[in-house]
């Protein structure tokens, strides 16, 4: 019996912080993928210490719905799951290249397939792009716009400004949009000065964050001057000193995400069958008209 | 709160026929897919072994030639010579004889399956341990009630053995169903949780704050195990743990040793003077009014703290995350030295203080009526209050809170 763990951090104050781990773990079970599909948090039920014992399936993967590998996907996900023997080297990961260790995790005493962060897989690099189609309602979107990946940056952790650079690099490369750039909230290049950083009159904003919350929803969208205040809300686009961003929010809402997490389970050795055609399809934006 | 008793509540539900007062065991017929399950386990069954189930067993003929044979079946009924030679058909006329039993065997070998909590569950809603069939048949058909947490949970019986669960809040135990929203996906519950009957976020899922005003009218037991494990995820698995001798409790000390980043600070807080501050948490957060799980974590393994745990069915293991982040706040407070302050104060005004902390502690102010000016914690009073004694700066009796520094240094703590 094969099962699926989702591991994201949730909170106390902000009920929307769950929505994206429930629905794309509602996604993936409508895809038949795995047996069960069980989600944990960090600040809500179940949690990481309490999730294993409520998996039923013998082949158990566990898949952090976090951005970036750091502090929790290193630290405290494998501590609080009790995996046997965690060692970060077990990754062997440059910052960004975390594929999946097989421990045992002694809380349930059984082996567990735990997988790198859903941030910084290759695939994530199709869910910004969908998130820039998605916003534009636009299935083609690139001609004449401009991308703006932002992230955290540094300040709590060096990974984080490592996965905007990787997927804004891949996305360059492909060639799609005319611009492509990472942007920052704490270190420069910083988003407040987005405009100043694109010569396209649309730029497609879009943050490297799970959840919507406090940072997507109030700090980006005033730094960047969509807004003086988050309450008074804002336009997609909206006008700034010339140049029209589409504000997309958190890139974890974008239904494609399940195809992350999936991609990360079929890495570590999941039998997926054709788990992820149908979900990259059924997530697919509409052509419109 | 584990009240067992059987009751029959629901108008909605049939009522099963009764003879001298004892409930009856209702008329089951024997479907199909039970008459399959069982012959699917004969066939792979070794010719000596039985498949037994409550005052009989069958198994396979040894005399036969194989599972294809004519007479390829034995019944062995308790205290009765064994019957040889049974066809098919002789076995299924046995069986449905014995349908209660059959399908009882079904559902809790084939339905439910081995999965240790969600058995054990179900099997404890009807004493599945304890009671025999005909007692517990003729109590599903009667529909057999238990609560979890704020769960009223109604099993019944379908005239082919299936079981059956309805779930609704259990303060809404006299309402009919047609006066609740009714659901049958377990995964609905997510909404329900997600916010009080006044709208407000519940962090914590074992909170008395349920709403109410739904209903799960018929689910089948593994949907009864999902609602409840998403309502109150984990508990079953621990409760379960707990009945096995097997519970893991990670006390107040090695729980905040474990904490690391921003949480790390909480560990300076024991200070080797004693429990007294793990008391207090406990009290503030772990009571059964402010949480419906069963504290069994205590200061650590050789000192038990003085507040009683609670009455829950399941337990708590371990100081859960909103215990941890509100302790590294108290950590913050707790490391200020106390200092004198002089305030005049009226004896009235004292107690209206007191009156203000215990309404909101205990969760009342929403009940103090607008102009029940009685009531210390009463708006107007409290505005009274505050348009007296406050000065422009909000200080109290205008004293500031450090006298060295006008500008008042409160703490510059960011939240999680």
């Amino acid at each position: 019996m094969q099962s699926l763990v989702i591991v994201a951090h949730g909170s106390h104050l902000n009920p929307e912080s769950s929505a994206p781990t429930y629905a794309h773990a509602d996604t993936i079970r409508a895809s038949g993928a795995f047996d069960e599909v069980r989600t944990g948090f960090w600040k809500e039920e179940p949690h990481f210490r309490e999730v294993l014992r409520t998996v039923e399936g013998d082949e158990v993967y566990v898949v952090p719905l976090f951005v970036s590998e750091g502090y929790f996907t290193e630290q405290v996900i494998p501590r609080e799951l009790r995996l046997e023997g965690w060692d970060v080297s077990e990754w062997g990961s440059d910052g960004l290249s975390a594929d999946q260790a097989t421990l045992v995790a002694e809380d349930v005493d059984r082996e567990v397939h735990y997988c790198g962060p859903v941030g910084t897989h290759r695939a994530m690099t199709d869910v910004i792009e969908r998130r820039a189609e998605s916003v534009t309602g636009d299935p083609d979107v690139g001609e004449g716009f401009g991308l703006a990946v932002v992230g955290h940056g540094t300040e709590r952790n060096e990974n984080s400004a490592k996965a905007i650079e990787y997927h804004a690099d891949r996305i360059r490369e492909r060639d799609r949009f005319e611009e492509v750039k990472a942007l920052y909230m704490d270190e420069d290049p910083e988003v407040d000065d987005l405009p100043e950083h694109f010569e396209s009159d649309d730029v497609v904003l879009v943050p490297l964050f799970i959840a919507d919350g406090y940072h997507t929803q109030e700090d980006i969208p005033e730094d960047v001057g969509l807004c003086e205040d988050h309450t008074e809300g804002y336009d997609v686009p909206e006008t700034v000193a010339g140049t029209r961003i589409w504000y997309a929010g958190a890139v974890g809402t974008e239904p494609l995400m399940a195809d992350v997490i999936l991609e990360r389970a079929a890495d570590a050795g999941a039998a997926l069958g054709t788990a992820l055609d149908d979900v990259r399809e059924t997530t697919r934006v509409a052509t419109g008209d | 709160m584990s009240d067992p008793a059987p009751a029959a509540a629901d108008a909605d539900r049939q009522t099963a026929e009764t003879v001298d007062d004892e409930p009856a065991v209702p008329d089951i017929d024997l479907p199909s897919d039970a008459f399959d399950a069982v012959l699917d386990a004969l066939g792979d069954l070794d010719p000596n072994d039985r498949l037994r189930f409550e005052g009989f067993a069958v198994g396979r003929d040894p005399d036969a030639e194989d599972i294809e044979d004519a007479a390829a079946y034995v019944l062995e009924p308790g205290g009765d010579d064994p019957r040889t030679g049974l066809s098919e058909r002789d076995l299924h006329a046995a069986l449905e004889e014995r349908a209660p039993q059959v399908t009882d065997w079904y559902a809790f070998e084939r339905v439910v399956g081995e999965f240790g909590p969600r058995r054990a569950f179900l099997r404890w809603i009807e004493d599945a341990d304890g009671a025999t069939v005909a007692t517990r048949y003729a109590a599903l058909a009667e529909g057999i009630e238990r609560a979890w947490g704020q769960l009223r949970v109604i099993a019944t019986v379908t005239d082919r053995g299936e079981r059956r669960y309805e779930v609704r809040h259990v303060d809404d135990a006299g309402v009919t169903r047609e006066e609740l929203a009714a659901h049958d996906d377990p995964l609905d519950a997510r909404e329900i949780v997600k916010l009080d009957e006044k709208g407000r976020y519940r962090p914590l899922k074992t909170a008395p704050t349920l709403r109410r005003g739904w209903v799960f009218p018929e689910l089948s037991p593994r949907d009864a195990y999902e609602l409840v494990e998403t309502v109150y995820p984990a508990t079953v698995a621990n409760w379960h743990r707990e009945r096995e001798g097997e519970l893991d409790v990670n006390h107040w000390r090695e729980t905040m040793a474990r904490q690391s980043g921003i949480y790390g600070v909480i560990r300076t807080w024991d200070r080797g003077e004693g429990h007294e501050h793990v008391n207090w948490v406990a009290e503030a957060c772990c009571d059964d009014s402010q949480c419906l799980k069963r504290r069994e974590w205590e200061y650590d393994d050789g000192t038990d703290l003085d507040v009683d745990g609670g009455d829950g069915v399941f337990p708590c293991r371990e100081p859960c995350s909103v215990v941890v982040s509100a302790a590294r706040k108290w950590t913050r407070l707790e490391s200020e030295q106390p200092r004198t302050y002089e305030f005049e104060l009226t004896p009235s005004e004292k107690e209206q203080l007191e009156a203000i902390v215990d309404a909101v502690a205990d969760g009342r102010i929403d009940e103090i009526r607008e102009a029940d000016t009685k009531e210390g914690a009463n708006r107007y009073r409290a505005r009274f209050l505050r348009a007296k004694l406050f000065d422009e700066e909000g200080n109290l009796g205008g004293v500031p809170t450090d006298p060295t520094d006008p500008d008042d240094p409160t703490d510059p703590d960011d939240g999680e």
